[in-house]
């Protein structure tokens, strides 16, 4: 067992542990913030996988998205001081039922994957050899021939012009492979029109003035 | 992989000290300065000249007060504060190098790496304004709140501009990068990386919470906003924070606009053979250099706070979303635009060092 594998299963208890204390705390910004250290412990499970990238945005994006929560979500709809938030029967029976399924398809996915591709050591032994953003990148516009391989998507795409104008890409990759990008387009724009949506709701509210027609003198 | 555990860990003890102690260094500074801005001396007496042992016993009366923790108070989320605070300004030394290959963590998204988890440093003052169950405390909490997510967004668009130019994220390679005589400096690069720097060095006054944009505290208003309710060393641990993001924010401008650790006198070649040949000597200067620029823009950073008006909650919002942003955004659309007008307009006339596609060695696989 190496120290990586060690840190490994210390830092994914602690991210199970703050799980669970999510779920059974009532005090609901106390449950923000074990929400929080299970987020930033995924983030450092990244990091000890060598996805630096994928752990920073984890950080970056999920920080924020907390605090956010915290501050908008909790403190400004909050009636009193340090609100309590107790659940009904029904829904400890739906969350119960939600998480079984959820926990069933990551056990059926964990048992029918083909581990016999991975590398032995969850932590390359040079840091070197860790991914870099240009590999993602390069999986992102579908270039099989790096890691992460992006055969998941399950989206035909071809290599866009940009990675042919780069002259970046020494050998052609083996086929035309399925790409990130139009996935990662399409919820780009499904954020926007969150955002849109979000912005339309919050605003101000004009009241409508009516003016009285001006009585003739 | 447990040398490698090992020179970790021997980095994360040098760098808890350096940031202790560069805390105690700043805070004398402050004295120092803010006396001599008011016309005053400053301490003079602890330790005998120029009163440098100020902070010292200063921290010797911290450790001796009494610890407490208001009865209205939540005590988990009270505790809790001050740690996340620091935590968070301490984790962004891990991937700030102190000179060439001088860095706790070879990462290849330092820059991206260091703005994350120097975000996370507003949820202990957060926790800390919640948390004391005071109105104060609670004000400043939210007011710092509301100031770090929006200029949050001014300064990582005023990030990027250097790092359109650079072609990476990774500082060791942008710093290698100005190496040489001053005007390599990426903030004399262009136009737009000019103004960026200031803009940044705006924003990150502001993401500092230093004045003029120190809401959270605020003590005319808010006796102390968010640390209202702490005493001794847990409202210490606050000051560390603050201070060592002072000095991160500081090292950002520094490699990504001010030639990191080039003295900006030596030309590359004489670095280079420097480097080569007199490796400890390199090191020890480079690292001299570095931190004495962090210095001078953490000087900035005090000289400013002596000197301007704290501004209005309202104005504080104001300058960031009606002036800092759009500036930011023209910036950043002017810097990236204008590679593509230079080279069409002078095709291989002159040659502007764009630097695409980034400098980094290969990746291995």
């Amino acid at each position: 067992m190496s120290v990586g594998d060690i840190l490994f299963w210390i830092v994914g208890l602690m991210t199970a542990l703050c799980a669970v204390m999510v779920v059974v705390t009532q005090h609901i910004v106390r449950c923000a913030i074990w929400l929080l250290f299970t987020l930033a412990g995924t983030a450092g499970l990244f990091f000890l996988l060598g996805l630096d990238f994928l752990g920073a945005t984890q950080l970056f994006v999920y920080v924020g998205g907390t605090l956010v929560l915290v501050i908008f979500g909790v403190m400004l709809t909050a009636t009193g001081p340090f609100l309590q938030l107790r659940a009904g029967a029904g829904e400890w029976a739906i969350a119960i039922i939600v998480g079984l399924l959820l926990y069933g398809l990551i056990a059926l996915s964990w048992l029918f994957a083909d581990w016999s591709k991975l590398p032995e050591s969850a932590l390359p032994d040079d840091p070197r050899q860790m991914y870099h953003t240009e590999q993602l990148g390069r999986a992102l516009l579908g270039d099989t021939s790096v890691q992460p391989a992006s055969e998941l998507a399950g989206v035909p795409g071809s290599l866009g012009a940009a990675d042919k104008a780069s002259g970046k890409l020494q050998e052609p990759p083996k086929r035309q492979a399925s790409a990130f990008l139009l996935p990662f387009e399409i919820v780009s724009v499904h954020l926007l029109v969150v955002l849109i949506g979000a912005a339309y709701l919050a605003r101000a509210k004009r009241k409508r003035v009516v003016v009285a027609p001006r009585e003739s003198l | 992989m447990s040398i490698q555990l090992i020179i970790l860990l021997i980095a994360a003890i040098v760098l808890v000290t350096f940031v202790a102690l560069s805390a105690i260094f700043f805070i004398w500074l402050e004295r120092k300065v803010a006396g001599r801005i008011q016309d005053r001396l400053g301490p003079t007496r602890t330790g005998g000249k120029f009163g440098w042992l100020q902070t010292v016993a200063d921290g010797i009366k911290l450790l001796a007060k009494e610890d407490i923790i208001p009865a209205n108070a939540d005590q988990f989320l009270f505790r809790l504060g001050p740690y996340l605070a620091f935590t968070g300004s301490f984790l962004a030394y891990l991937a700030l190098p102190f000179s060439r290959d001088v860095v706790a963590l070879q990462m290849n998204i330092a820059l991206f790496f260091m703005l994350a988890v120097m975000a996370t440093e507003v949820f202990g003052v957060i926790l800390a304004g919640y948390g004391s169950g005071s109105k104060w405390a609670l004000f400043g909490g939210m007011r710092e709140a509301a100031q770090v997510v929006s200029y949050e967004v001014p300064m990582a668009l005023c990030v990027l501009i250097p790092v359109l130019t650079a072609g990476t994220l990774n500082l060791n390679v942008i710093s290698q990068q100005q190496a040489g005589l001053f005007w390599n400096w990426y903030i004399f690069h262009d136009p737009f990386t000019f103004l960026a720097f200031w803009t940044y060095f705006t924003c990150a006054t502001a993401s500092c919470k230093r004045a003029p944009f120190d809401l959270a505290e605020a003590e005319s208003e808010l006796v102390a906003g968010f640390h209202t309710e702490y005493s001794g060393l847990r409202w210490s641990f606050f000051f560390m924070a603050e201070y060592g993001s002072m000095f991160a924010v500081s090292g950002i401008a520094t490699m990504l606009f001010l030639g990191g650790w080039h003295t900006g006198v030596i030309p590359a070649t004489i670095s280079e053979w420097i480097y080569e040949n007199l490796w400890p000597v390199y090191v020890v200067v480079s690292v001299l250099v570095f931190i004495t620029k962090c210095w001078i823009l953490v000087f900035i950073m005090m000289w400013v706070r002596w000197t301007l008006p704290r501004l209005r909650i309202d104005q504080v919002m104001t300058t960031c979303l009606k002036y800092l942003l759009p500036i930011a955004c023209v910036l950043l659309l002017g810097a990236s635009v204008l590679p593509l007008v230079w080279h069409t307009v002078f095709p291989g006339w002159v040659k502007l060092p764009f630097r695409n596609p980034p400098a980094y060695p290969a990746a291995p696989r």
